[in-house]
């Protein structure tokens, strides 16, 4: 859906878009009927670590690319470890560095899936899409809700605490390094994390039993709601399970089938491509062999639970089937399932950081395997968006040349563009404009959790205006959001 | 309305690790919200700065929508405050400071590898980008820095309480090492 000639068209712009990490806009077109006939998700920042990071030495990979996002920078500083594992030679990392790692990843996951669930879009779910906007926010959760919101905020510290005795600190830590990683936990230290796990594991199924009664309170307009049919990719681990450090790639079509399966993902060169396009400066991936128009695809939990054959643990092995049998055998396209999808992992998080804990070999101090330097290191690991690629060149002498980051927001931009345009069709398309209106469209693209701070490194943010122009250019309506959450027309 | 203070916060050309770090002070934010009202910030759909207190910028500047943002914040704001390594220094994005803007843009769009479609986004919806990544204070007047990358939530909740109680701030000295 692009329009060819513009100039005629209606432009509407939502900007910016608000509790997601990170500054997008979006822009509509609608023709003299009010159908919409172009609508887009701009990412309007750039950053450029792909050409800043060359002439650096490999080792500081792990700590300058993480800082590409402050909200999961740990999924960055180990799919950087990764790579760099393979620059050194590295085949396999001990027993200790791969498990203090996923230890790690599962607290970086937690974190992640409690502050998008409880900080950024509990108050739609819970308050409606229409609720004040003064009030739809953490605070009015805290307000109203101060149970539910105490859990999300100790769901959070708690997966920031993982990080912090795994990594060294909590935001850009230093734990994972080329080969392995810095430190093992003392005994003391396994205590402290054991001490409050089955309260968080409790807490973590709570908010699986929230998301369920939400999403079948009104069960027809949440799957349909920005509902989209799409290819999905994750990483899966070698035996089907869920798996969100290692493992091969697997694709599906829109009716589950697969594309490709345990794909090794250091031959990610012959089977993705990046497509360009004017109006955005975050990329458009695709599966080679079909194609832009038809080999965009979704990432992120909702791909994750549909592709798993089983989680390794039982509570949340129950909610993927139960999960799964909504769809009838077939892949749930729901884009609102995305939220019942995070909590899942989130409890298999809680559940697996338990697990982990009990093994002694997190206390092990065979922390570093080397062996003979490369010139390429290719990582994937599953962020908790979604996908992630990391992909270095380094010289003889350890300095890098060339890199790529597919970030897992990327891999949702066809995706979260499809969404909008659906909600756009089939909300907005003919209507005057509301402000809880808008705000569906927010709620089409929060339900991805994009980071664009990761799919961009940079955000701001601007007054939110929207104004109607028609076709000879003039102004026919402003709508401006005030500062004590009034909407005004301002004209 | 209340008496309450009047923070807004917002996020630049930064990693939003420094907003992270404001979360942090995990359950002191039950504490922080009886005691501020957030008006402006990514945690609220409030879109619009009005007067407020204290203005908390996390990142540099590196395009003119930045420096539309930060120019609004220091109207409002009594107090302007730089959080973190890239509002004071432009922090690791200013690494691209060492290339030029249009080779940073070659190699993301043009030669970087498996691009498809290779050209060099320019569609008037994007904002134009600044040559260099600058620190905020080559902008605007700043009033307070607290460094880090991030600053951790103690060594923000020490500039926060006391800057509301109207104390001159004092860190001790594990809240200002850093690394």
């Amino acid at each position: 859906m692009n329009a060819k000639n513009t100039k005629k068209l209606k432009r509407t712009v939502i900007e910016p878009l608000t509790r997601v990490e990170g500054h997008g806009k979006v822009t509509l077109l609608q023709d003299e009927k009010q159908q919409i006939v172009q609508a887009r998700l701009h990412i309007g920042e750039f950053r450029a670590f792909e050409k800043f990071i060359q002439g650096r030495p490999y080792w500081e990979l792990p700590v300058i690319v993480q800082r590409l996002c402050g909200i999961c920078p740990v999924s960055h500083h180990l799919a950087a470890a990764k790579a760099t594992d393979m620059l050194v030679g590295a085949k396999q990392i001990s027993p200790t560095a791969e498990k203090m790692r996923r230890l790690m990843h599962y607290g970086q996951t937690l974190q992640s899936h409690a502050l998008h669930f409880f900080h950024l879009c509990s108050p739609d779910l819970m308050f409606g899409f229409d609720d004040a906007i003064r009030h739809r926010n953490i605070v009015g959760l805290i307000e109203d809700q101060p149970e539910i919101a105490k859990q999300g905020v100790l769901l959070r510290k708690y997966g920031q605490e993982v990080i912090r005795l795994t990594a060294g600190k909590r935001v850009h830590g230093t734990g994972a390094i080329p080969g392995g990683v810095n430190k093992s936990l003392n005994h003391d230290e396994v205590k402290y994390l054991n001490k409050d796990i089955d309260q968080i594991i409790s807490w973590a199924q709570g908010a699986v039993a929230l998301i369920k009664r939400i999403f079948f309170e009104q069960l027809d307009y949440n799957l349909s709601f920005a509902r989209i049919e799409s290819n999905m990719l994750s990483m899966i681990g070698n035996d089907g399970s869920f798996d969100n450090y290692h493992g091969g790639l697997r694709a599906t079509d829109k009716q589950g089938k697969i594309i490709f399966d345990q794909l090794d993902y250091t031959k990610y060169r012959d089977y993705f491509k990046e497509g360009v396009k004017n109006w955005s400066y975050m990329k458009f991936p695709f599966i080679q062999s079909l194609g832009a128009e038809n080999g965009w695809y979704r990432v992120g939990p909702l791909a994750r639970v549909n592709h798993c054959d089983y989680f390794a643990t039982p509570l949340a092995e129950r909610e993927r089937q139960e999960f799964k049998a909504i769809g009838n055998g077939k892949p749930i396209q729901s884009t609102l399932a995305y939220h019942w999808a995070r909590l899942i992992e989130l409890l298999h998080c809680a559940e697996a950081i338990k697990l982990v804990l009990q093994d002694p070999d997190i206390c092990g101090d065979d922390l570093i395997n080397k062996g003979k330097i490369q010139n390429t290191g290719i990582a994937v690991l599953e962020a908790p968006r979604g996908t992630l690629l990391h992909h270095y060149e380094i010289d003889d002498d350890g300095i890098v040349t060339k890199a790529n980051l597919i970030v897992s927001t990327t891999n949702n931009n066809q995706a979260m563009n499809e969404s909008i345009r659906q909600v756009a069709n089939q909300y907005l398309s003919g209507n005057k404009l509301t402000e809880p209106m808008l705000n569906q469209i927010e709620v089409a693209i929060r339900a991805y959790d994009p980071c664009l701070s990761c799919a961009t490194h940079a955000m701001g943010k601007m007054p939110l205006e929207i104004s109607l122009i028609d076709n000879n250019n003039r102004l026919i309506d402003r709508l401006e959001k005030r500062v004590t959450g009034r909407i005004d027309r301002t004209l | 309305m209340s008496n309450k203070i009047k923070i807004a916060t917002a996020s630049l050309c930064g990693c939003f690790g420094c907003h992270m770090s404001i979360l942090d002070i995990d359950e002191r934010l039950f504490d922080l919200v009886g005691k501020v009202d957030f008006d402006r910030s990514p945690f609220t759909d409030v879109k619009t700065i009005g007067d407020c207190d204290i203005g908390i910028i996390e990142g540099g500047v590196a395009n003119e929508e930045n420096v539309a943002v930060l120019r609004e914040f220091r109207k409002h704001c009594k107090i302007l405050v730089a959080i973190g390594a890239c509002a004071i220094d432009g922090g690791i994005p200013a690494m691209r400071n060492s290339f030029s803007l249009k080779e940073c843009l070659v190699e993301s769009y043009i030669d970087g590898i498996g691009i498809d479609n290779p050209m060099i986004p320019s569609d008037p919806e994007l904002p134009l980008l600044l040559n260099k990544v600058r620190p905020i204070h080559e902008v605007v007047k700043i009033d307070y820095s607290v460094p880090g990358c991030p600053p951790s939530a103690e060594t923000i909740w020490t500039f926060l309480t006391e800057l509301i109680e109207g104390k001159s701030i004092s860190y001790p000295y594990e809240q200002i090492r850093f690394d």
